[in-house]
């Protein structure tokens, strides 16, 4: 299938389906693997940086912040206060947890030294020579097959003191989360990184000046690092005209929910929602009510609204967002009170605390959602969600906030009769619903 | 009293950090491992081991999901039953795991054998509903599926066995 878009060749997912993908062997060998790396360490740094730049690749995790630029905002020689030069780290947040997205676990499983080769390239643009993998916690196996194949690359001399004779030197350690979405927030994840809780941190100073441990670091997400080996090998402007003025490449995109195929599929960006749900097979067992695009932060979109186009600019125009590429498919048997306070429940557990209008207002927001579920729902409620919501967003140190109001606000605006319904009939039982058992409040969460 | 296990891990990978504190959370996972949950007793020897106050440990053990601060079942089963899996029948598995042991989500059975948990998002929505045993993914699950699940783990635990869980290399982590 070309997808209408003559430029389109897959860039990470090619050969996740032939056996012994993920070895080393198999990367060199069939997918010219590393040869990127060489290529990358005979240019200067500043040149591996504008080749990133031009292609257009923009982060993967969630926010889309163009890659190169943020490679580019790290000193060149930054020195301590007793002008001694300081370390400089790169860091792959592969804290993958964000409802609805599953596509670094397949990079993880099937093609690991796409990624390793991207962060090798990436130390050498950001001068570099320690990068830390921040896997989250639950992810034992997966951590363990990146760990063979970091083994693998040391033994090969892609790792390590003076990579292919280039006289650069860099090793990757990898750090192990502990069941917390929060650290998924670039500046959680370095809190967390070094051994603290998981909270994120004010900006400024920003990662490229205080990062890890308090050195220069640059963050970037797994399939932002899978990517480069392709652009440096096939350049900058192939990589470009895949995309859309301003966004290039692939994305992946992990269909989930009710649709016949659930998969990650790697995609164009000039495909609508509506062709995506086709590919992954169609809606499963019944019609199509709403669409989350982005993972579970971003607002849902009813049926009516699915003929948007998925790159970073469509969305967002549409008043939702690309975020991390997982979109959820609701069927009409759904009701979406009660699948809103699924992510409800999920974000009231996860808040970190710091901020009180998040802590507080995910908590609220769950319980009023609970309430209206459970027939104690008022019409009042449903004035006050928007109004919690809007002492949410933008009013804390990080995005958390406004991720919470996605679902919330979105769900009450596009399918307030549902809301109303609930309050009128009392509850769930009035609509001839059952309580579903993971929503009840005790035990919940422990 | 630290494990000299734990101890010669931790000591074998102090180099790749730039600080005593990034050790912290190997630690407590280490101690997970070993003895299957964080008590405050482990807590004061992490501290002391990483020369940080136990006031530093605890808000960090206390932090994250994965550290228990209870005694668990030799087998934490854990449900996710995030928006894909719950669109796809993660209740009928929770209702299936309570009745089949007994508990309700929280809860441990009385023999100390499993330990009943709803989980967050585990990255796995394509392949929903799935779960965690102990270290262990299981994925595309239905009811005759976690049936299986159970009876294997239930029969693996009567004769002795270790469920889900991979044994470590001294030195080495993950």
């Amino acid at each position: 299938m070309m997808y209408n878009n003559e430029h389109f060749e897959p860039v990470i997912t090619k050969f996740v389906n032939e056996p012994g993908c993920e070895t080393i062997e198999f990367y060199i060998s069939k997918e010219n693997g590393y040869k990127a790396l060489e290529k990358a360490l005979k240019m200067k740094p500043a040149e591996v940086v504008e080749e990133v730049k031009k292609s257009n690749l923009r982060g993967r995790g969630g926010a889309g912040f163009p890659t190169g630029m943020k490679w580019s905002f790290m000193p060149a020689n930054p020195v301590d206060a007793n002008g001694n030069p300081k370390p400089k780290y790169l860091v792959c947040n592969a804290d993958e947890g964000e409802p609805g997205t599953f596509k670094d676990r397949l990079i993880f499983t099937k093609t690991p030294h796409k990624m390793i080769e991207g962060m090798i390239i990436g130390g050498h643009a950001i001068g570099s020579n320690k990068g830390f993998i921040y896997i989250r916690g639950e992810w034992f196996k997966e951590s363990r097959l990146m760990q063979k194949a970091i083994d693998d690359a040391y033994a090969k001399g892609f790792l390590g003191k003076n990579i292919l004779g280039s006289g650069f030197d860099f090793d990757l350690v990898i750090y192990l989360g502990a069941g917390a979405y929060i650290c998924g927030e670039e500046t959680a994840l370095l809190n967390s990184l070094e051994g603290k809780r998981g909270e994120p941190r004010l900006k400024p100073p920003f990662p490229a000046q205080v990062g890890a441990y308090g050195m220069p670091s640059c963050v970037n997400n797994v399939e932002t690092f899978a990517a480069v080996p392709y652009i440096l090998d096939k350049g900058w402007e192939k990589y470009a005209k895949m995309g859309t003025e301003r966004s290039g490449g692939t994305r992946l995109i992990g269909v989930s929910g009710h649709v016949n195929k659930p998969a990650v599929y790697e995609l164009p960006m000039n495909l609508s929602i509506n062709e995506i749900i086709e590919i992954a097979g169609g809606v499963k067992g019944g019609k199509l009510k709403a669409v989350i695009p982005g993972g579970a932060s971003a607002p849902m979109l009813t049926a009516a609204e699915c003929d948007v186009k998925t790159d970073y600019d469509s969305l967002a125009k549409a008043g939702t967002m690309a975020g991390s590429g997982g979109l959820i498919v609701m069927n009409d048997s759904v009701n979406i009170v009660e699948a809103t306070y699924t992510l409800l429940k999920f974000y009231e557990h996860e808040s970190c605390g710091q901020c009180s209008q998040c802590r507080e207002g995910s908590h609220w927001l769950a319980r009023m959602f609970h309430r209206i579920l459970n027939g104690g729902g008022t019409q009042e409620d449903l004035d006050y969600i928007a109004k919690i919501c809007g002492n949410m967003a933008g009013q804390t140190i990080c995005a958390f906030a406004d991720a919470v109001t996605g679902p919330a606000l979105s769900s009450i605006k596009k399918f307030r009769s549902e809301f109303e319904e609930l309050v009128m009939k009392g509850g769930l039982k009035g609509i001839g619903r059952e309580q579903s058992i993971s929503h009840r409040v005790e035990g919940a969460h422990v | 009293m630290l494990s000299e296990k734990i101890k010669n891990t931790i000591n074998g990978i102090r180099p790749q950090f730039p600080t005593e504190q990034a050790l912290l959370l190997p630690v407590l996972h280490l101690i997970q491992d070993e003895y299957g949950w964080v008590s405050e007793e482990s807590m004061k020897s992490a501290g002391e081991f990483l020369n940080l106050p136990l006031s530093k440990v605890k808000e960090v053990a206390s932090f994250y999901t994965m550290y228990k601060l209870h005694p668990q079942g030799k087998v934490d089963l854990q449900i996710c039953t995030n928006i894909s899996c719950w669109l796809n029948g993660a209740d009928k598995l929770v209702a299936c795991a309570e009745k089949r042991l007994g508990i309700k989500c929280g809860e441990t059975t009385k023999d100390g054998s499993f330990t009943l948990s709803q989980v967050e998002c585990l990255a796995a929505c394509g392949t929903a509903p799935a779960l965690m045993l102990n270290e262990d993914y299981y994925e595309s699950l239905d009811v005759p599926k976690l049936n299986e699940i159970l009876d294997q783990a239930s029969k693996d635990l009567a004769a002795g066995k270790v469920v889900g869980k991979t044994t470590r290399k001294e030195g080495v982590w993950p």
